[in-house]
């Protein structure tokens, strides 16, 4: 019997981190955009660097932070949250490695929207809440639809921090590339092949369907 | 009805100092681009905040800075169509049209009709902004400022984003909207065309200051100042002592003029319009005596920069019209401006 559990745990896993990281990443870069220089160069570093920096690098942050015998960590196993050698801890290391390239994508679609529409809408009398999802939101769409596709595929893809902070255990926190990794260090190359190719599947498929979602908007905009 | 506007914003190389008041009907803002025109509509509609000022309209106090009170751009009740439309790319026509006549009106089925009736857009009712034409889109946007019920409205350079050749089609039709509105609205323009045509009242505008307000034709007429005349469209602004009662001294092109106003304290220029010289042959009262100088052809007209015995340059314009037959004016020996038409300008 094949076990599919990896499959399910990474579409999991990475499905949690893209909410998480939609909304987290939109929230900043509206916030980011309004503030002054200075403090948009600092804040901009620090939110780009899980980017940057190698996963195992953030799984080793992650650890300081959560471990086991770790304040935050001790106070969170109290409250009956365990992130360490667990499944949601995947979703936090996938969160945090693919935060940057929503943030990103997102804060250059807001850079890039025309202020005098807003500044119109006010002007009639409009909500700065309606402004926003209605005519912000909106202009923006391309930016955040990408924003998010790049999200769910590197939290999907995840494999450094993920490994530092959950381990591999089969059945409880097993990913696709952890089991990748973990089939072809016990020499099961059959099996390691199947993953390769299954991931390949689901790459495509989400690259497809992200070309024709583009395809129907420029057609609905002409 | 009245609006009542008091603006200081200090920059370090610009500062914006207004200060009027409009009764009613149009008021145009003319002036050099970067004198501060489109800044003062954005510190009425709430877009952008000055750093000290006060405005009233229709009793109701907008913005306050000595109290602290500063109304967000949704409850003044001020129209501003921007230089770009900012029609919203993603709603028809229809939805833009809504959204200025609010989502909570009641008789909004009936308002929407009547508006896009008005302004001629019940065809394009479905179609979004990207579909339509530089001037379907002015009307589109006007329609959704007039939508919203404004007190005042504020337009600024409406027409900078059209062809030449719709514009003054468009113009008239604006005309026709805004004497509808009856309410005081205020225009932004470095045309001088178009401020008279749609202006009841304009401000002469310069770096960030007003000049001269008062009706158009006055303005017109007596622009006051040197700026001011070169800013309507005066071709000849030249420097001028006074003679006598009635007669001033152009030391640029060596003559003395008569004129019919008596000459103010303080002239320092004198302006003259480039299409009111007469070209004559003989010498006479008030004729400038001309040396030579270069003719150049506009489609439907003749403009020269003629050398004169003070060595100043004269501008001359001429029409075709008015030389029929003739294929290319002589430089005329004289050329006669009479003494109602002298600008009397002082610094």
């Amino acid at each position: 019997m094949f076990d599919w559990y990896p499959l399910y745990n990474s579409i999991r896993i990475a499905l949690f981190a893209t909410v998480i990281v939609f909304f987290t990443g939109i929230f900043c870069a509206c916030y980011v955009v309004r503030l002054p220089r200075w403090l948009k160069g600092l804040l901009d570093v620090v939110l780009t660097l899980p980017l940057v920096l190698p996963p195992t690098v953030v799984g080793y942050f992650l650890l300081l932070l959560l471990g086991n015998r770790r304040p935050l960590g001790l106070f969170l196993a109290r409250c009956g949250v365990k992130f360490v050698m667990n499944w949601p801890g995947g979703v936090l290391a996938a969160a945090v490695v693919a935060f940057p390239l929503m943030y990103r994508t997102a804060r250059g679609a807001f850079e890039s929207f025309d202020e005098t529409l807003a500044w119109s809408g006010r002007t009639l009398g409009l909500s700065d809440l309606y402004i926003f999802w209605r005519i912000q939101m909106p202009a923006c769409r391309q930016g955040i639809l990408a924003g998010t596709v790049l999200a769910f595929a590197r939290a999907l893809g995840e494999y450094g921090a993920t490994s530092m902070l959950i381990g591999y255990t089969p059945g409880r926190t097993a990913t696709i590339s952890t089991t990748v990794y973990q089939l072809w260090r016990t020499n099961d190359e059959a099996g390691a092949f199947r993953w390769v190719l299954l991931n390949l599947l689901i790459s495509a498929a989400v690259l497809t369907a992200v070309n024709l979602l583009e395809r129907r908007e420029r057609r609905g905009r002409a | 009805m009245s609006v009542q506007v008091e603006l200081h914003n200090h920059f370090p190389n610009f500062s914006l100092d207004m200060d009027f008041t409009l009764e009613r009907g149009v008021l145009g803002l003319l002036g050099p681009s970067g004198c501060g025109k489109s800044m003062t509509l954005r510190c009425i509609s709430g877009v952008e905040r000055p750093g000290m000022g006060k405005i009233i309209l229709e009793g109701r106090v907008l913005l306050d800075t000595r109290k602290h009170i500063c109304l967000p751009p949704q409850r003044r009740r001020v129209g501003h169509l921007f230089q770009s439309y900012a029609l919203f790319p993603n709603m028809t026509v229809e939805q833009n049209l809504l959204c200025g006549i609010g989502r909570k009106h009641p008789q909004r089925e009936q308002k929407l009709a009547a508006l896009l009736d008005q302004f001629q857009l019940t065809p394009l009712r479905q179609l979004r902004p990207a579909q339509l034409s530089g001037g379907q889109q002015q009307r589109c946007a006007l329609a959704r400022c007039l939508g919203a019920e404004p007190e005042l409205l504020l337009l600024d350079e409406p027409f900078s984003a059209l062809d030449a050749h719709l514009r003054t089609l468009l113009q008239l039709q604006l005309q026709e909207h805004l004497t509808q509105f009856r309410r005081p609205s205020i225009l932004v323009t470095h045309d001088r065309d178009e401020a008279y045509l749609l202006c009841d009242q304009i401000a002469v505008m310069d770096r960030g200051r007003v000049l001269l307000l008062g009706e158009k034709e006055e303005v017109f007429r007596h622009p006051g100042s040197p700026t001011a005349a070169r800013l309507t469209g005066c071709k000849n602004v030249v420097p001028a002592l006074s003679a006598g009662p009635h007669s001033v001294f152009v030391p640029g092109w060596g003559v003395t003029l008569t004129t019919a106003e008596p000459v103010p304290e303080g002239l320092s220029h004198i302006g003259v319009r480039a299409h009111d010289f007469l070209p004559v042959s003989a010498p006479g009262e008030n004729c400038i005596p001309l040396s030579g100088g270069r003719v150049t052809e506009y489609p439907f007209e003749w403009n020269a920069l003629l050398d004169t015995h003070g060595g100043a340059l004269l501008h001359w314009k001429v029409s075709k019209t008015h030389l029929e037959g003739q294929t290319r004016p002589q430089v005329p020996a004289f050329l006669h401006i009479s003494p109602e038409k002298l600008l009397l300008l002082t610094e």
